[in-house]
Order: C-alpha cells, then sequence, then structure tokens
C-alpha cells in the first residue's frame, strides 16, 4: 500500500512542486490567497474558486488523456461544448424536463464522440486532421441550433449545476472530482488503462496481440466527447445561455496543455488522469494567480506562455538527457531522474 | 496521369464546378470586380497559407501564425502612431522580429526535440500577449503612406482590381512554388517531411532545415500581418484570431497531406480559392448565416480528408501488385 502510494507521488511530484510553487508565489503578492470561509454552508476563497473556474478544462483534461494515450489528439472538444450547450440550451427552452435534457446532451456528446472515433479508428485519419472537421463544422452547428442567438434559460435544475453547490463544494467541483474519480478507477482498476497505452506505444503491435484497437479507439474518443458535453453544461448553466460562438472557445488548447503540463507524452503511451487534472488546476491557478497578484491584465497570455516554456523545457527528452548525464558523478547511488520515474 | 496530381486535380475541378454552379445562379459573380475583391480580401489568408504549406510539407504544424498577424499590426500601429517612424523601416523592423521568432520556435522544436503542436501553441500565447502588452485598443494607422500604398492598383478589364496586396499574395505564391519546386530548400522540406529519419540518411542538414522552415512561416506570417493591417488600416491585439485554422484547412483542401511530403504550394492557392467563393456565394445569396461557412469548408475538409484516403489507399493496391 504504502509503495503504492510513492508511486504515485513519485508521478505526481513535479506537477505537485509547481502548484505549491505558484500558489506559494501568489499568496506572498497576495496574501488573502489561501483564506478559506464558510457561508451558507457553502466553502468561499479563492482556492476554491480555482477548483471551480478549472471545471471545463479539468473535465476536457480527463477525456484529452485517454485520447492522447492512444496517441491521437481531440481538438474538436471546444466545438462540441458549444453544441452540448447549444443542445441543452434549446432542449430545456422547448420545455422537456432535465433529465431528458441531461440525456440528450450527452448522447449527443457521445455521438461526436463517436464520429471522431469512427474517422480516427474505421477510416484510419490521423487524429490532428478527423477532428478538426469537428472543430471547424462544429461552432457552425451549435450556431445553427441556436439559430445564432444566445438561448437564455431559467430552469431552476439547470443552473443549480453552474453554480449550485453539494456538500460545502461547488457543483462543477464536485462533478468533475466524481467523474474524474470515476474514470481513473474504471481505466486502472481493470485492463482497459494498460491495453489503452499498448495502442499508443504501438497500434499495429497491439492489433495483431488481439487488442480490440478500433473498439478501444472509439471508446477513447466517446469518454473525450462525453467529458466534453459534461463541459459545456456546466459552462452553459454557469452563464444561464448557451453562446455558440465564445463557450469553450480554445479551451482545447487549454485542455491539451494540461495533459502535457501533466507529463503525459503527446506521442502516446503512459498516462496519469491524476497528473492531467493537476496540469489542469495548475494552468487556472495560474490564470487567477495573475488575476489576483495585480499584474496588468496584459501580462496574462507572457507570464503563462513562460511558465508553459519552462516546464515543457524540464520535461524534453533532450533536456532530461543532459540532466542525467550531469547529476551522474555527484548522485551516485541515488536513483537518477529517469529510474524514479 | 500521376497520382500524386490527383488531389491537386480534383481540387481544382471542385474549385471551377463551384465557381460554375455559382455563376449559373447569379451571373454576376463571373466578373473581374468579384475575383478582384476574392484576391483582395483573402490576401492575408493567402500569404500565411504559404508558410503554413512548407511547415505542413515537412509534417510539422505552425499555430502561430493569426497571434504573430495581430502582433505584426499592433507593432505597426504602435510605432507609425506613436514612433514616427515610415512605414518601410517599420515593416523591415517587424519582418526581422517575427523571423526570428519563427526561427526559434524551429530550433526549440529542433533541438529540444518537443512536439512542434505544444512549442507554437505557447508561441501563440506569447505573441498575442506580446500584441497586448503594446497595446489592448484599437489604434487606427492614419499614415499618409498607407494610403499611398492603398491607391495602388492594377486595373483589369471590366472594372474588377488587382490591388497591391492581392497582387502581393500571388506574388507570394509564385515565390512559393519556385521555393518548394526549384531550391534545395524546398527538396529537403519534402525530404523532412517524409520522414526525419530518412532525410537525416539521405543527407539533408535536418537543423538547419527545420530552423528555416519556422522562419520562413514566421517571416510569411510578418508579411501577412503587414497586408492586414493594410487591409483594415489598424492594429488590434485580437485581430485575426483562428487566421491559422483557416489556413491549415486551406493547405488541407488544397491537397497537401497532413502526414508532410506530399502537396503543392498551388494547391492551397485553390484552398483559398474556395473558401474565398463560399463566403463570396453566401454574401451574394443573402439569406444564408454566416454559419454556413463554417459548416461547408468542415464538409469539404471531411470530403477531402476521404479522397486523400482512397488515393492512398489505391495507390498502395498498385504497388502490391506491381
Amino acid at each position: 500500500m504504502i509503495s503504492i502510494v510513492r508511486t504515485y507521488l513519485t508521478r505526481l511530484l513535479p506537477q505537485l512542486i509547481a502548484l505549491a510553487t505558484i500558489v506559494a508565489a501568489v499568496s506572498i503578492v497576495f496574501p488573502g490567497f489561501l483564506n478559506l470561509e464558510i457561508q451558507n454552508g457553502r466553502l468561499y476563497g479563492s482556492l476554491i474558486d480555482i477548483l471551480n473556474r478549472g471545471a471545463p478544462v479539468v473535465l476536457l483534461a480527463i477525456g484529452m488523456t485517454v485520447v492522447i494515450a492512444t496517441k491521437g489528439i481531440d481538438l474538436s472538444v471546444g466545438a462540441v461544448m458549444a453544441i452540448c450547450g447549444a443542445v441543452a440550451a434549446s432542449l430545456i427552452t422547448s420545455g422537456h424536463s432535465l433529465g431528458v435534457t441531461l440525456l440528450a446532451t450527452l448522447a449527443v456528446g457521445v455521438l461526436c464522440g463517436v464520429w471522431n472515433g469512427i474517422l480516427v479508428a474505421v477510416l484510419d485519419i490521423q487524429p490532428i486532421i478527423a477532428t478538426l472537421v469537428l472543430m471547424v463544422a462544429g461552432r457552425g452547428i451549435a450556431q445553427l441550433i441556436t439559430e445564432g442567438a444566445i438561448l437564455t434559460f431559467n430552469d431552476a435544475g439547470l443552473i443549480f449545476i453552474g453554480s449550485g453547490s453539494f456538500a460545502g463544494l461547488p457543483m462543477p467541483v464536485v462533478i468533475w472530482l466524481l467523474f474524474g474519480v470515476l474514470v481513473a478507477l474504471v481505466v486502472r482498476r481493470s485492463a482497459l488503462g494498460m491495453l489503452i497505452e499498448a495502442v499508443g506505444v504501438n497500434r499495429e503491435a497491439s492489433s495483431l496481440s488481439g487488442v480490440l484497437t478500433p473498439v478501444l479507439l472509439i471508446a477513447a474518443y466517446v469518454l473525450s466527447g462525453l467529458c466534453a458535453a459534461i463541459a459545456g453544461i456546466i459552462a452553459a448553466a454557469d452563464i444561464k445561455g448557451a453562446d455558440a460562438n465564445n463557450a469553450g472557445l480554445w479551451l482545447e488548447l487549454d485542455a491539451i496543455l494540461a495533459v502535457v503540463v501533466g507529463g503525459t507524452s503527446l506521442l502516446g503511451g503512459r498516462f496519469s488522469i491524476a497528473a492531467s487534472v493537476l496540469g489542469a488546476i495548475i494552468i487556472q491557478a495560474i490564470n487567477t494567480g495573475i488575476l489576483l497578484s495585480g499584474f496588468p491584465p496584459e501580462f496574462n497570455l507572457i507570464i503563462k506562455a513562460a511558465i508553459i516554456v519552462f516546464i515543457l523545457v524540464l520535461q524534453s527528452p533532450r533536456f532530461r538527457t543532459a540532466f542525467t548525464f550531469l547529476s551522474i558523478p555527484r548522485a551516485a547511488g541515488k536513483p537518477t531522474e529517469r529510474e524514479a520515474k | 496521369m500521376k497520382q500524386k496530381y490527383l488531389p491537386l486535380t480534383a481540387t481544382i475541378l471542385i474549385f471551377l464546378l463551384s465557381y460554375a454552379l455559382c455563376v449559373a445562379q447569379y451571373p454576376n459573380m463571373l466578373s473581374t470586380r468579384v475575383i478582384g475583391n476574392l484576391l483582395t480580401d483573402n490576401a492575408f489568408l493567402g500569404i500565411a497559407a504559404v508558410g503554413m504549406t512548407f511547415v505542413i510539407l515537412s509534417g510539422g504544424i505552425d499555430l502561430s501564425v493569426g497571434a504573430v498577424i495581430a502582433f505584426t499590426g499592433v507593432f505597426l500601429a504602435v510605432v507609425l502612431e506613436h514612433g514616427g517612424m515610415h512605414p518601410l523601416v517599420a515593416f523591415a523592423l517587424v519582418l526581422a522580429i517575427t523571423t526570428a521568432f519563427g526561427a526559434l520556435m524551429g530550433a526549440i522544436i529542433h533541438y529540444l526535440e518537443m512536439p512542434a503542436f505544444i512549442v507554437t501553441l505557447a508561441g501563440m500565447f506569447l505573441a498575442r500577449g506580446m500584441a497586448f502588452v503594446l497595446s489592448i485598443d484599437s489604434i487606427p494607422i492614419k499614415h499618409p503612406f498607407y494610403a499611398t500604398l492603398k491607391g495602388l492598383y492594377y486595373k483589369l478589364p471590366g472594372g474588377g482590381r488587382i490591388t497591391l496586396i492581392g497582387g502581393l499574395m500571388l506574388a507570394v505564391f509564385a515565390i512559393g512554388i519556385l521555393i518548394a519546386h526549384r531550391t534545395r530548400f524546398g527538396t529537403n522540406v519534402y525530404a523532412l517531411g517524409g520522414g526525419t529519419a530518412t532525410a537525416k540518411l539521405m543527407g539533408v542538414p535536418v537543423a538547419a532545415t527545420t530552423v528555416r522552415i519556422y522562419a520562413l512561416s514566421g517571416l510569411l506570417a510578418g508579411l501577412s500581418g503587414i497586408v492586414f493591417s493594410l487591409y483594415t488600416s489598424a492594429g488590434y491585439s485580437l485581430a485575426a484570431v483562428g487566421v491559422e485554422l483557416d489556413a491549415i484547412t486551406a493547405v488541407v483542401i488544397g491537397g497537401t497531406l497532413l502526414t508532410g511530403g506530399s502537396g503543392f504550394v498551388a494547391g492551397t492557392l485553390v484552398g483559398i480559392f474556395i473558401q474565398g467563393l463560399i463566403q463570396t456565394y453566401i454574401t451574394f445569396d443573402g439569406s444564408l448565416s454566416s454559419w454556413w461557412t463554417k459548416i461547408l469548408i468542415g464538409l469539404l475538409l471531411f470530403a477531402f480528408i476521404l479522397l486523400q484516403k482512397g488515393i492512398i489507399r489505391v495507390s498502395r493496391h498498385e504497388r502490391q501488385r506491381a
């Protein structure tokens, strides 16, 4: 048991250190950063705010991790968010019940995933182009559903998903926590995770050794579509409306970034959902931190780019080799970076 | 006919066919005015797409293009309106900056062995961020030299005009075609797209080529930014969002394989024309909403990907039989 915890900790250590550094840096500049308080039976504070604001990217990152582990990429998640938000808003305003609306919206997300999955697995199209199709067309489809306007709704149940709270935590946080744990359990407590990694490392070899590659690939994209649907519902519920133009805009890039910051290689293979979730929270912590610490907002993107480049350089294979090479004489006996991994 | 010309031929046929359909419905579309406007309105996209073609031919991708265009626009606006520099000097300066920026990204991609996707994504954040730092307002450019440049055009029979920027795009495409097919650098790009390991074994200077490819893309993105600032007469840090996607789409519709190694710069031009034609048609129709543009372009993209898949499969069959 202890060894399992230790393996997880060593895997997540870089991300945890990065997050702790960012939180520490921001709390020096902005002392109220770590404050938490309970009002009306609900936690409030900047930290909770980060978890809450980060919900869509965290959800997208969960699906994206699995897709990237299969050596794929899903560019369409932002557009799928817009489609699903539009579907949810149009169903609820036309008088359907909350249950029907949610189920239908999730089904639409799954459908988008099946489309991407079939393009990648059956038609054997490169993932980046296959999902580009839906990325380009998706926003058009979403606008078709909302007829170009921002559809607003007043359904208390749907709004609750965006701004309600459960057990002291905001609903979006509860949703991604539950969903993340569920996916991680399903993937890691069964052989699924290993099979996904096998497909990512070598699709042909895993096909030959009896892995149902097409099914697994489609399932990965379906999961990503499902995550995008949930994220889309949260985003729409948050603003009480579906904005086909801006919902989830460029979030696919944030999600991919979260996965990369989480240490999962874009070349497929080994993946960690927990690390990607941490990656997404790191990105959100950077965003919120920059705002709170009073930097002019114009600098947001530059600071973000600088931090990302720094993390990526640390992770780059060339740098690691150099680091291992340099640290051998001093750290004889201690496990080198490569072994610890 | 050679197989490698098939996607290009298909693209050209589809363009001619859809143009004929458009003309059948709206005879006015067959005028040099429409063609002239098509060139002017898509000039900045076309120039950026030439750079993107080279990047994609080499098997990479450049997501920073739109942000670099916005940066160029804001930089020019700030320098011209607040700095009092002559536009030509400013143009040279900004082109040097964007070229160096592209080269830096290329160097990071090669020497740190990081995926182009992520490096250029960080580049996109950085360029957009620099634009924000320079100014968050939309700055109009009122320099008299801009008015002179915008006034330059070649009059076609029938009242159409090939403006300076429209002509510039055609020139960039011509030079791009020459570089791709008539220089050692062009051959190296194709070789790199065929596979880095193979290219290395054949003696292609991988490092220099990679850096040059992204430098070229940066240079053309900068040029595209200059054209964009001439076109809009303003610099705004939120401008040209998503241009990189339009450029990638044009490249794919133009018949270039996203895996690299196969395609033509000329195809990209036709890809730009097809996208422009869809927009022109929607303007002519008047009742269709602009979101149909996105859906149609998505469908076209899908159709072309399928076509390419089909061609690859057929050629593989033939090779096996041979």
